[in-house]
């Protein structure tokens, strides 16, 4: 990391670990998951320029599966959590190898269309409850020792969750692996005639970032002991697009501000009833009017180094 | 010697305190009233329910035992993560002391089981399913207004009585539909009747027409709308569009309110028969309260807000009797308590939380009987709480004795 | 073929027929976002929006004004479209060359914000709106009774949808369109105004929406929520079509009306599913959709 990264991420992790004292921590780990559902997310549409709209899929059944395993099995929370990720990794497998040999607005459809077909399982499946969902999930203890029905217990988990997942994104993305991932997104063709195989490169970016988004999703169940529709419906890929792009697309730091600005509008608007739609849709329209770098990336190019600036995003 | 009597007195008092104020949390009894403000429930829901309890506070006075009444109000988007996340914070960190409303089953049932949790009150009067007093039921819950039972035993107990005895179910393919299916199957096949066969369309279809036409070719008597709020006002309006009732078939609808009357229009939903626990022209007190909450809304109430209103009404009686506002001893309460109020005469709150009250079976008039806009309904019958809800002993709730 | 699962053949026409009358809706609103695609390759995505607006105006100047259902059929695409043309030239034209992603994105936005104002102002139950006069009843056909609006529906959706195609694919204005497409500055040195071309082009697009939404109201019920529901199965049609192909969203909205309808029958819970499996198919084997040219 380089020295304004690092002075950044130790602030972030000192925020984060002083905040439940402060800050309401059922929020704040709303806030973690989604940062760490939008950190994946950005790794594949940020670092490898694929638009996905489809990673309800993964953060959903995620959740189904973490609920499930943990309510009906009884198995622990990491057990559960870790068989999350699997399910996310594996969901990735096969959609990311019918969907990236395609580009473009063809890749976000195609990750669509096999989301919807995801979400049409899950509400026809007897294990995923339909629309009640699976409910009352017992939170457990984490390795048999940590009560997380403790609402500290329970937060510093999703925070060493979520700060290893944010790690291992910065990891991928400053690996040699990395570096070939963004020479795919500046110019495939240009990659492979290097020599590089891209689509091996961008299967194993998707699966990744799938796996991510399970891990993420699998956590949320946990938090809020339940795991529903609402999470594998096309709106919730929709909702993660937002927080990337509010945050700034390939920023590091970028998804974790979208999550928090999004999470925060949602808890806090939710005293205006019905106003709630518009004002949300007026900010996508000043979003997209305005600051199309995101809050991150406008912040980068205005106070930043030369050059720091995302390069990603259609500019 | 002194400083030590002095912090022990301080003591007592800051004990004495903490003693007095046990009695009403925070000082204040907190009403959050938890709903769709912006999708398909907003209208039968949303601000309207606000309005009511709102009303029902006003003729409280206010106060209960000197400590005031604040509401506060939040949308749930139906969805039950959003809708325990805004329950847990309120019960959290607001001081709520009872969340009252909460339309749609997946978010009820969610909700259930974190308010016991808490030890705080939960007067449901949106949700359908039944299973908020049977399997899935609570000792902080109150289910008000009425269930999937009680519509499916009014409205196909009557149907099957006026000789409507073949059904054919369009239901909605989730699980509150598949539920009004099942329990309305239950109550045709025991009244004598037979069920022809069903179609499950996904949620929020727009065109009905090819379901409808299998509905035809069943060539059952009755076609029975297993589905609500936009499902429902489209089958019921493509079904006329189609002949279907002019070609003798007839439809009965579990889960319609009066606001999906006001929008279809008397003209295509006359003569459809459906049951409710409330509506506004009964008599003089139901209109008087219609009125009131119409000077706010301008609109007439549906059941669920009447219901809301009651559901206030009678948990402040409760907060004001015990003199406490821990959720479990107010439900112990308002249990004991009967329920009078302009909507529920002498009506009682069961073990297993479920409100027994008369149930009514209305039809729609014909566009020549009606008035005007919302004059809507006449009444067939009323059926008796006894008949109309599940008997105790078989909802399966694990804390109902013997 | 026939007697497939216990259906009986005049069951099934009947089946067909409702699912190609589905299908001149997915066509109408197919080609509005196809058209729009082509030229200015903004993802519309408040046409769903647009949709709902038409029932309205037909709704409004009802109620407000008295003036019918064909008043309606005219007064709604106009209305619409200026409202249209409002929006591409205060705030579309500035993201023409910027990544899709962002025309989605601001149009979804506006989508969000019109359709909040009209369940704050009407409600989300609905209004109701009457067939008109003219076209009450129905024929019996012996196989299924059709009501007369229905076929109305049918026949006004191929005409506009031919008019469409003649005048894009036959035209000279239609090869300026074309042509502005491929190359906007060659077009705009032979002393075409391209930039207005543009705008109007999206008024006419979002013009289609409206009509299709007065098409729509005494069907369906005159809801905010109406055009949301749909908006995201009318994108698959076009994915499917090929993007900006004309007679691919057409071909494909009536087709997959149909395809639909037969799902309703033989397995009824997936007949929202049904097109995105569908998608999904012919993404994978023909990567730029049915109709669509290979990039």
């Amino acid at each position: 990391m380089d020295r304004g990264t690092r002075i950044t991420f130790l602030a972030m992790v000192a925020l984060l670990v002083a905040a439940p004292y402060v800050l309401y921590p059922v929020f704040l780990m709303k806030v973690l998951c989604f940062a760490l559902f939008a950190c994946a997310f950005n790794l594949l549409v940020g670092y490898v320029g694929l638009l996905s709209f489809g990673h309800a899929a993964f953060f959903g059944s995620a959740g189904y599966v973490t609920a499930y395993t943990v309510k009906m099995w009884g198995l622990p929370p990491e057990l559960g959590i870790l068989l999350g990720a699997v399910t996310g990794a594996a969901l990735g497998l096969v959609i990311g190898w019918l969907a990236i040999r395609r580009q473009g607005i063809y890749f976000a459809m195609i990750t669509l269309a096999l989301s919807q077909i995801v979400f049409f399982y899950a509400v026809q499946a007897p294990w995923t409850g339909g629309e009640d969902g699976i409910q009352s999930v017992p939170r457990g203890h984490l390795f048999g020792v940590v009560d997380l029905q403790r609402p500290l217990g329970m937060y510093y988990t999703v925070l060493a969750l979520f700060l290893a997942g944010f790690l291992l994104v910065y990891r991928i993305i400053h690996s040699p692996f990395g570096q070939v991932l963004k020479a795919i997104r500046e110019n495939e063709p240009r990659t492979v005639s290097l020599g590089y195989e891209t689509d091996r490169y961008k299967l194993l970016a998707f699966v990744l970032s799938a796996m991510l988004a399970g891990v993420a999703g699998g956590t949320k169940s946990l938090v809020f002991q339940l795991a529903s529709l609402t999470d594998v419906q096309w709106q919730m890929s929709g909702e993660v697009v937002l927080m990337t792009l509010v945050g700034g697309l390939g920023t590091i730091f970028g998804p974790v501000v979208g999550a928090a600005v999004i999470v925060t509008m949602q808890n806090y608007l939710a005293e205006f009833g019905s106003w709630v739609t518009i004002i949300q849709g007026f900010i996508f329209v000043v979003c997209v009017l305005t600051f199309r770098r995101g809050i991150v990336g406008e912040i980068m190019g205005r106070f930043g180094p030369k050059g720091a600036a995302p390069t990603g995003g259609g500019h | 010697m002194k400083l030590k009597q002095a912090l022990l007195a301080g003591a007592a008092v800051v004990l004495a305190a903490g003693g007095a104020s046990a009695q009403i949390s925070g000082d204040v009894v907190k009403i959050g009233v938890l709903n769709d403000q912006s999708s398909l429930y907003a209208d039968i829901t949303g601000q309207g329910s606000v309005a009511a309890a709102r009303l029902a506070v006003e003729d409280f006075g206010g106060t209960v035992n000197g400590k005031k009444i604040e509401i506060i109000f939040a949308d749930h988007q139906n969805k039950p993560d959003v809708g325990s996340n805004i329950a847990r914070q309120w019960m959290d960190r607001d001081g709520v002391d009872v969340i009252v409303d909460v339309p749609t089953s997946s978010v009820a049932l969610a909700l259930a089981p974190l308010i016991k949790e808490k030890n705080k009150v939960f007067v449901n009067s949106g949700a359908a399913t039944s299973d908020l007093t049977g399997k899935a039921c609570q000792p902080t819950t109150v289910h008000w207004t009425y269930d999937t039972i009680a519509l499916s035993k009014g409205t196909g107990g009557a149907v099957v009585k006026a000789g409507g005895d073949t059904w054919f179910f369009l239901t909605s393919d989730y699980a509150f539909g598949h539920a009004l299916e099942r329990d309305t199957s239950n109550v045709v096949t025991a009244s004598g009747g037979k069920i022809l066969g069903q179609v499950r369309h996904p949620l929020n279809t727009s065109d009905f027409s090819s379901f409808l036409l299998q509905a035809q070719a069943s060539k059952a008597k009755i076609i029975g709308l297993a589905n609500a709020g936009g499902d429902t006002i489209n089958s019921i309006k493509q079904a006329s569009e189609f002949g279907i009732v002019a070609g003798g078939q007839k439809l009965a609808g579990l889960l319609v309110f009066v606001n999906d009357i006001h929008a279809l229009g008397l003209q295509t939903a006359q003569g459809l028969q459906l049951t409710s626990a409330f509506y506004w022209d009964q008599n003089d007190e139901t209109r008087a309260f219609a009125k009131r909450f119409e000077a706010v809304m301008k609109k007439k109430p549906s059941m669920i807000q009447a219901g809301v209103y009651g559901g206030v009404t009678h948990y402040l009686k409760a907060v004001k009797e015990a003199n406490t506002d821990e959720g479990d001893k107010v439900v112990a309460q308002m249990k004991k308590m009967p329920i009078n109020d302009f909507m529920t005469k002498n009506g009682s709150v069961r073990e297993d939380g479920r409100v027994n009250r008369q149930m009514y079976l209305f039809e729609v008039k014909k566009p020549g009987e009606s008035k005007g806009p919302w004059d809507y309904y006449k009444l067939v019958r009323a059926i008796p709480g006894e008949e109309a809800f599940r008997p105790l002993k078989d909802g399966g709730c694990s804390f109902v004795k013997g | 073929m026939f007697e497939l699962l216990g259906i009986p053949p005049q069951a099934l026409f009947g089946q067909l027929l409702i699912g190609l009358i589905n299908g001149a809706f997915y066509a109408m609103l197919s080609l509005g976002l196809a058209v729009i695609f082509g030229l200015l390759n903004i993802i519309n995505f408040t046409h769903g929006a647009q949709y709902m607006m038409g029932a309205f105006v037909a709704y409004l100047s009802l109620t407000h004004l008295g003036l019918a259902y064909w008043w309606a059929l005219l007064l709604a695409p106009i209305a619409v479209g200026l409202f249209g043309i409002l929006l591409e030239r205060t705030m579309l034209h500035r993201l023409y060359k910027l990544d899709h992603l962002y025309g989605l994105l601001l149009t979804f936005g506006l989508a969000l914000i019109v359709e909040g104002f009209f369940r704050n102002q009407y409600g989300s139950s609905g209004l109701p709106y009457s067939i008109p006069a003219e076209l009450r009843g129905g024929y019996n056909l012996g196989f299924m009774f059709l009501p007369t609006y229905r076929a109305w529906v049918v026949v006004a959706s191929v005409i506009v949808c031919f008019g469409t195609w003649f005048v894009i694919e036959r035209t000279k204005l239609g090869a300026y369109l074309r042509a502005a497409t491929e190359n906007p500055t060659l077009v705009q040195a032979f002393g075409v105004n391209v930039p207005r071309m543009v705008t109007l082009t999206y008024g006419f697009g979002v013009a289609l929406a409206a009509f299709a939404g007065v098409m729509a109201a005494p069907i369906y019920q005159v809801s905010p929520l109406m055009g949301a529901n749909l908006i995201i199965v009318v994108f698959a049609v076009v994915v499917i079509g090929g993007m900006g192909s004309i007679l691919g969203a057409i071909v494909t909205g009536f087709g997959l009306g149909v395809i639909e309808g037969l799902t309703k029958v033989f397995y009824p819970e997936a007949s929202n599913t049904v097109i995105f499996v569908i998608m999904a198919i012919v993404l994978t084997i023909k990567p730029a959709g049915l109709f669509g040219r290979a990039t």
